[in-house]
């Protein structure tokens, strides 16, 4: 029970991080049909943007000003890097923003050096929420949760209930429509790009902290998000909000489990000994492959249900 | 009746090839002090490995970020291959090794390919980024095969001496490389002529077109990734044999990611377009390496502005400049080109210095303030240095704004008056 509830809750807060990141990815996708790979390098630059900030005048102005900040690094990218090699394609589009998550890594090592930074809890937050029979669930993950929440939320208002958001989602569908009623379509790309920049900052500013500050953090989730946006369908935002919880939870799930398939063969009366056919494959347990399920699970969605979890394309 | 044909000698064709078989025979005695023959043996597996990738990006339209997984896991097999006929289990000598690494590789491919093939375009990307993130995540949990952290070594010396050849110097593995290159070379641009590599430009272009024309689009994509994964496997084995050492870092999403970049900035609309990309990679990462620990950014930042503003990369422009010499326009574009290239000049020293002393004032500051640029001792601390690199890029970049709208003009009156010679031509 205890396992099972914190599991869970891990898992969530996990998953949510995991949204706040692949909400902007599919954003950017869905409009302009370009794969950001540089996303979580914006989500890196983020952490290590607040943690500046946060080292200046505290962690609060840091969690506004540090999101800012990236989403209007993003529209510059957009501006001055992605719209003129729009006409070239997608591939172009691609590749620039590979070479940008090469480059952005550079600068954060040539700015920040190439250890770890000592990016702390805010005071407020630093403890236990509430402790349950022996286990503690610590405040700060239950912010990042509402914090998320409150982000999913918000986009959900903005893109349904405001005048700018309908534009958006005019621009997203039928862009030359958009454009022939007098909106200036590319502008709203821009801000789009922007914008799911600012909410990958906002994603580094409160996952910087609760993991590890440091120039290898894009790398190790960058490609998760990716399979989370096609594990849940090319474009879905709602189908990023499920995959993004089910990675979530599965993978904290799995770190605790330390079972393997020789445990099971064992329980069913089967012995396994050093010189069982496969025995290194039998003797994986979960908790050792917990590293690979996200992409296990990316190729059998693709061998079975190849347009995603919620997508509507092939 | 007999049959009459005529086929001409294609003179241009055996001058290509034999100067390209010369140059791989010559090059270790041009380039033989120092480290030239261990960068001319990494050059040859690249250049194996950059056109495998090329059947994929340039020839079909494919951006997959992880092409290493089939050059690693070829390595791997070969280097196990190695092991067994070292301990004599298996009878197969050195030079043939390399076939095991391709054939290991066609073999991942015909099993990965199916999978990643069933999407083309940007989830075909995803899809072999999660690809070789799974491999790459399974190679440690296996360290009976992949050797875990520290990899698995071997010797390549296997048996006595064939005909003097032990592979123990590494002019020999040099000359093995660049036999394997030139054979791979040869197959590769076969291939290309073949209806297979064919429909697979259509494939790239129009696919819709070609589901009209009754091809089934993913079977040849399919088709070419097992080939392009046999050319990879054998640059794999190729590297086994040159390293003696094979790691997980052999299957990463770095591995690839350093092929694409490659071989996008030799040019991957041309044929030899890889091949001078992995010089180009080589020179980038093994011998910049050497003086600066800022090489990853010059090249991230050299690629970045191939995409932005040369998508053909180096060669689409060699072949921009070949067209107006073969124009006889060489005289008139030369000269403005020139006096950009002495613009850029003192604003790349400028560039490079102030990355250099910013280098090394956030990453070697525990060893003083004073820093070897150019051959001279520069103290990061002081205004001086700064200045100077600050007064180099700004000089370079009103030199860059008198030059370059002159050789725009130039450019484009050239490349007009090409535009309607070639057309009256026609």
């Amino acid at each position: 029970m205890e396992f099972t509830l914190f599991t869970m809750l891990n898992g969530i807060s996990y998953g949510l991080l995991l949204f706040m990141l692949s909400s902007g990815l599919t954003l950017i996708f869905s409009m302009m049909g370009v794969l950001n790979f540089a996303h979580a390098s914006f989500y890196m630059l983020g952490a290590y943007i607040a943690y500046t900030i946060s080292s200046v005048v505290g962690f609060w102005p840091a969690l506004v000003l540090a999101p800012v900040a990236v989403g209007l690094l993003g529209a510059l990218v957009e501006r001055y890097g992605l719209r003129p090699l729009h006409k070239f394609g997608h591939i172009p589009e691609l590749l620039f923003t590979f070479g940008l998550s090469f480059l952005i890594v550079e600068l954060v090592q040539l700015v920040w050096g190439r250890a770890a930074v000592q990016y702390a809890i805010p005071k407020q937050l630093d403890g236990p929420l509430f402790t349950l029979f022996s286990t503690s669930f610590p405040a700060y993950r239950a912010f990042m949760m509402l914090v998320a929440l409150a982000m999913l939320g918000a986009i959900w208002l903005v893109l349904t209930r405001t005048r700018v958001g309908l534009v958006i989602q005019a621009a997203l569908t039928h862009p030359e429509a958009a454009e022939a009623l007098g909106h200036n379509v590319p502008r709203i790309f821009m801000w789009v790009f922007g914008g799911g920049c600012a909410l990958a900052g906002l994603a580094g500013v409160i996952g910087g902290n609760a993991f590890v500050t440091e120039p290898a953090m894009a790398a190790t989730v960058g490609s998760i998000i990716f399979v989370v946006v096609v594990v849940g369908g090319m474009g879905s935002l709602a189908g990023a909000f499920a995959a993004s919880l089910l990675i979530g939870i599965m993978q904290t799930t799995a770190v605790a489990l330390d079972y393997s398939l020789a445990h099971l063969l064992g329980k069913l009366g089967v012995a396994i000994t050093p010189a069982t056919p496969a025995y290194a494959l039998l003797n994986v347990t979960i908790a050792q492959s917990s590293a690979i399920l996200p992409y296990l699970l990316l190729v059998l969605i693709l061998i079975f249900r190849p347009k995603g979890l919620m997508g509507t394309r092939e | 009746m007999k049959e009459l044909r005529y086929t001409p000698l294609n003179l241009g064709r055996w001058l290509l090839w034999g100067g390209y078989a010369l140059i791989l025979l010559a090059a270790p005695l041009v380039f033989s002090k120092g480290g030239g023959l261990t960068l001319l043996s990494q050059m040859g597996t690249v250049m194996i490995f950059g056109l495998s990738y090329n059947m994929l990006l340039g020839q079909g339209g494919m951006l997959s970020f992880g092409h290493a997984v089939y050059s690693g896991l070829g390595a791997f097999f070969a280097i196990h291959a190695m092991n067994m006929a070292g301990a004599g289990q298996l009878p197969i000598p050195t030079s043939l090794i390399p076939l095991v690494g391709g054939v290991a590789g066609l073999g991942f491919g015909l099993l990965f390919g199916y999978v990643t093939t069933r999407k083309a375009g940007t989830t075909f990307a995803m899809i072999t980024l999660g690809l070789v993130e799974l491999v790459f995540a399974s190679s440690l949990m296996f360290p009976g095969f992949f050797g875990g952290e520290g990899g698995v070594t071997t010797n390549r010396v296997i048996g006595g001496a064939v005909l003097g050849i032990t592979y123990g110097p590494q002019i020999q593995v040099y000359y093995l490389i660049a036999f394997w290159l030139f054979v791979c070379t040869a197959a590769v641009y076969a291939y290309t002529q073949t209806p297979l590599g064919r429909i697979i430009n259509a494939v790239r272009d129009n696919p819709e077109r070609v589901e009209f024309i009754g091809y089934d689009t993913q079977w040849v994509r399919y088709l070419v990734v097992i080939l392009s994964s046999f050319f990879a496997g054998i640059a794999g084995g190729l590297s086994a044999i040159n390293f003696e050492i094979v790691s997980a870092e052999n299957v990463s999403a770095i591995r690839s990611g350093s092929i694409l970049l490659f071989t996008f900035i030799g040019g991957i609309g041309f044929f030899f377009g890889p091949l001078l990309g992995a010089v180009v990679g080589i020179l980038f990462s093994v011998l910049l390496s050497d003086y600066t620990p800022a090489w990853q950014l010059y090249l991230g930042l050299f690629f970045v502005l191939l995409v932005r503003y040369a998508p053909g990369g180096m060669g689409s422009l060699i072949m921009l400049l070949l067209r107006a010499a073969r124009f006889g326009h060489l005289g008139r574009v030369g000269k403005p080109l020139g006096w950009v290239c002495l613009a850029v000049l003192p604003g790349l020293f400028g560039f490079v210095a102030g990355v250099e002393m910013l280098y090394h004032l956030t990453l070697e500051a525990a060893n003083g303030s004073v820093k070897q640029l150019f051959g001279m001792a520069v103290d990061t601390r002081s205004a001086l240095p700064w200045t100077l690199a600050g007064g180099l890029l700004l000089a370079s970049i009103v030199a860059w704004r008198k030059a370059q709208p002159v050789f725009a003009d130039a450019w484009g009156a050239s490349c007009a008056e090409i535009a309607v010679q070639t057309r009256s031509a026609r």
